[in-house]
């Protein structure tokens, strides 16, 4: 079976969702003969043509809130924002507008619109191209956020995005994009998209983590088991909902858990995570729900950015933490 | 290479003369108009009204019974039975003419003050009310009617209209100027500055997306004036985006329909957008929560009744049109029936249930929400049986 990367994987989920409906659009800044900064939409332009894979101007409130208009019409548009710090001037067209679109409606009004956005640092990349706003996201009422951390996953969730009926903001782990698995197009999807998935059983402590920081979790396991610690991984895949329940059950059964993301600390998706975790898992915890993230700053010049990103030594140290108790 | 000295900009960056305020000398302005504020015909070289005198009623008849809706609304707002209105007052022409240029099949994005458009489209007038009472946020379904949701934030309309327009495109729906599909986009004076907006001429443009942009120039935004939004007359706008712009009398029904239609025709061919200015005025407050009196003067508005958009259809059905008082009659009587059914449907509106809106933020519940809708159901519960 062959290999194939993430960046790829995704690229064969948007073809395969353009080829099951004819009414799913792609559209965002560079994609069409350039196939994205990334390359994720390579080749869609050529074999969907320019009505289908559309080169947008250069302003992304313009692409959100035209795919709007294109969803009210009956498309199911497949939005691109180039870059994680670039999704602010379509800030407003999400929230107000894509979010609300339903509710506002009374059910009558439906926005299957997903807006892909390459996410989280380590590519040494200059401001406003490594941040992990999903937090951002996932405060917002009516939309959902997922993000994936293989390319298995990335092949079936982008589908399972794009036929969603309600709004979904696809976070893609840029740092992973040439991450490699073997995919075999022809076994369906193990999971719904809103589902958590355990990376690696444990029975010690679970590292709850999503996206780029899911290899890092699982490398960060290895090495403890070398230590005799017996790591659970849980890659939550969906941040908005949570899947509490596969949360809860790996608690209950390791009764202590670190939460592992790029995004900033305060306010952060570790904190809802504890805030649920202690009220359904009280009597079952041994420590309380710790948080290796990257700090409240802004996103530092890249230079300095391997201090900033939780990375191996970070998360055992935060492992040595939870065990302390 | 001439060397330029700093701090002084080159002769082309010289600020352009422009009027002092134009909501202060509009006889000034030029537009396209058709029918005089004292209710004279007059030739247009590139726009007619050819329509007979029963259309003409019928403008009329539109015209007052919107008047008589916004002015029951604005009534009901007084009494506490709506949290609040925003009166369309003096821009029934702006609305109607160009309301009544639509074909069926063409697509209305509003933003919350088109309540004569949506006349025009068949939404219920007590639907518009349920978003300002507070029973819902305007929940008819665009389908219905072709008439988009009331959109609230300032603009942002304009690109879900190009969008769609964008859709018509794809559907194959564009390429006949009577067959084809045409969307029409209102917004403001104010929302001409709006970044939505302009995004939305530049897909609109680049895409040649079969949309029309109805900007209501009613001279104030809020307290703000034209003259804080823009240094040239709003159509001239278009032409830095690469297509036409018009400006319309927009208290004169008569050519605002015609330059509307002609703009609609010119989108359903596929020869792409068209912004039209209809230079008007809001008579009344900008919404019942605001005070026109502490930043605009009492003449300017005694300056534009004398430009009323009713009063000049009634002066001319009167005396070039042969149309006698039973007629006049006859719609007064029904806007007072149209404005009674409003109060006492108003009135009616059931008040909504807190559990329908857990119900409706996504099409597929999630289970967190769920657990809150029931957590909600069993503390409201809690207090069943209390006095």
């Amino acid at each position: 079976m062959a290999k194939i990367t993430l960046g790829k994987a995704i690229n064969a989920g948007l073809r395969a969702a353009m080829e099951a409906d004819p009414k799913v659009l792609v559209m965002g800044e560079d994609i069409g003969k350039l196939g994205g900064v990334f390359r994720i939409t390579e080749g869609l332009q050529k074999d969907f043509g320019e009505d289908r894979v559309i080169d947008t101007p250069l302003a992304e409130s313009g692409i959100i809130g035209t795919a709007v208009g294109l969803a009210l019409r009956g498309y199911r548009p497949v939005c691109e924002i180039q870059f994680d710090g670039f999704v602010f001037p379509a800030y407003d067209q999400i929230i107000n507008q894509v979010a609300k679109m339903h509710y506002r409606s009374m059910g009558k009004i439906r926005m299957p619109v997903v807006i892909r956005i390459p996410y989280g640092g380590g590519i040494g990349a200059v401001e406003h191209h490594s941040e992990s706003p999903e937090t951002l996201f996932a405060h917002v009422n009516g939309l959902k956020v997922v993000t994936c951390g293989d390319p298995v996953d990335a092949y079936w969730m982008i589908q399972q995005a794009i036929a969603s009926d309600d709004p979904v903001v696809f976070f893609e782990p840029k740092r992973r994009y040439h991450e490699k698995a073997e995919l075999d197009e022809s076994v369906p999807p193990a999971l719904p998209l809103h589902k958590a998935k355990v990376a690696r059983e444990g029975t010690d402590a679970t590292l709850f983590c999503y996206g780029p920081m899911v290899k890092t979790c699982l490398q960060a396991a290895e090495v403890a088991a070398e230590d005799g610690r017996n790591l659970e991984v849980v890659d939550l895949r969906t941040i908005s909902p949570f899947d509490l329940e596969t949360i809860f059950a790996s608690v209950k059964k390791t009764r202590r858990a670190v939460v592992v993301h790029e995004a900033t600390l305060s306010f952060g998706p570790g904190s809802e995570i504890a805030a649920r975790v202690t009220e359904e898992c009280f009597y079952h915890l041994e420590a309380p729900v710790l948080r290796v993230t990257g700090y409240d700053t802004p996103y530092p010049p890249s230079r300095m950015e391997e201090e900033y990103l939780p990375d191996l030594d970070r998360v055992l140290d935060g492992i040595d933490r939870v065990m302390g108790y | 290479m001439s060397e330029s000295v700093p701090g002084t900009p080159p002769e082309v960056f010289a600020p352009v003369e422009v009027p002092v305020s134009p909501s202060q000398a509009p006889e000034e302005v030029e537009f396209v108009q058709l029918l005089t504020p004292e209710g004279e015909r007059v030739e247009n070289p590139d726009y007619s009204f050819d329509l007979d005198d029963e259309v003409v009623k019928g403008f009329y008849r539109d015209m007052t019974l919107v008047r008589r809706i916004d002015s029951e609304a604005t009534a009901l707002q007084r009494q506490g039975e709506l949290g609040l209105w925003a009166s369309l007052l003096g821009q029934e022409a702006a609305q109607i003419g160009s309301g009544r240029a639509l074909n069926k099949k063409d697509m209305v994005f509003p933003t919350y003050r088109e309540h004569g458009v949506a006349f025009c489209q068949g939404v219920n007038p007590l639907n518009l009310l349920g978003l300002f009472r507070g029973v819902d946020q305007g929940a008819w379904d665009p389908k219905d009617n072709n008439f988009a949701l009331y959109t609230i934030v300032i603009g942002a309309q304009t690109l879900h209209a190009t969008g769609y327009a964008m859709g018509q495109q794809r559907d194959h729906a564009v390429g006949d100027a009577d067959e084809g599909e045409a969307t029409i986009a209102y917004f403001g004076d104010g929302a001409s500055s709006q970044g939505d907006v302009n995004e939305a001429f530049i897909y609109a443009s680049v895409f040649n997306a079969p949309v029309v942009f109805f900007c209501q120039n009613n001279q104030w935004a809020i307290s703000e004036p034209i003259d804080r939004q823009t240094r040239i007359p709003l159509y001239q706008r278009a032409a830095g985006f690469g297509f036409p712009g018009v400006r319309v009398d927009g208290n004169d029904v008569l050519a605002t329909y015609a330059v509307t239609q002609q703009a609609l025709k010119r989108a359903r061919e596929g020869s792409g957008p068209t912004l039209i200015e209809a230079y008007t005025y809001r008579m009344g407050a900008h919404t019942t929560s605001d005070d026109p009196t502490k930043y605009r003067l009492s003449e300017d508005l005694e300056h534009w009744k004398l430009k009323d958009p009713i009063e000049r259809v009634h002066a001319y059905l009167t005396r070039y049109a042969g149309v006698d008082h039973d007629f006049f009659d006859e719609v007064e009587a029904e806007a007072d029936k149209v404005a009674a059914e409003l109060r006492a449907g108003c009135l009616a509106l059931p008040d909504p249930a807190m559990t329908d809106f857990f119900k409706h933020v996504y099409v597929e519940e999630t289970p967190q929400l769920a657990e809150q809708r029931d957590q909600y159901a069993a503390y409201a519960a809690s207090f069943e049986g209390e006095g």
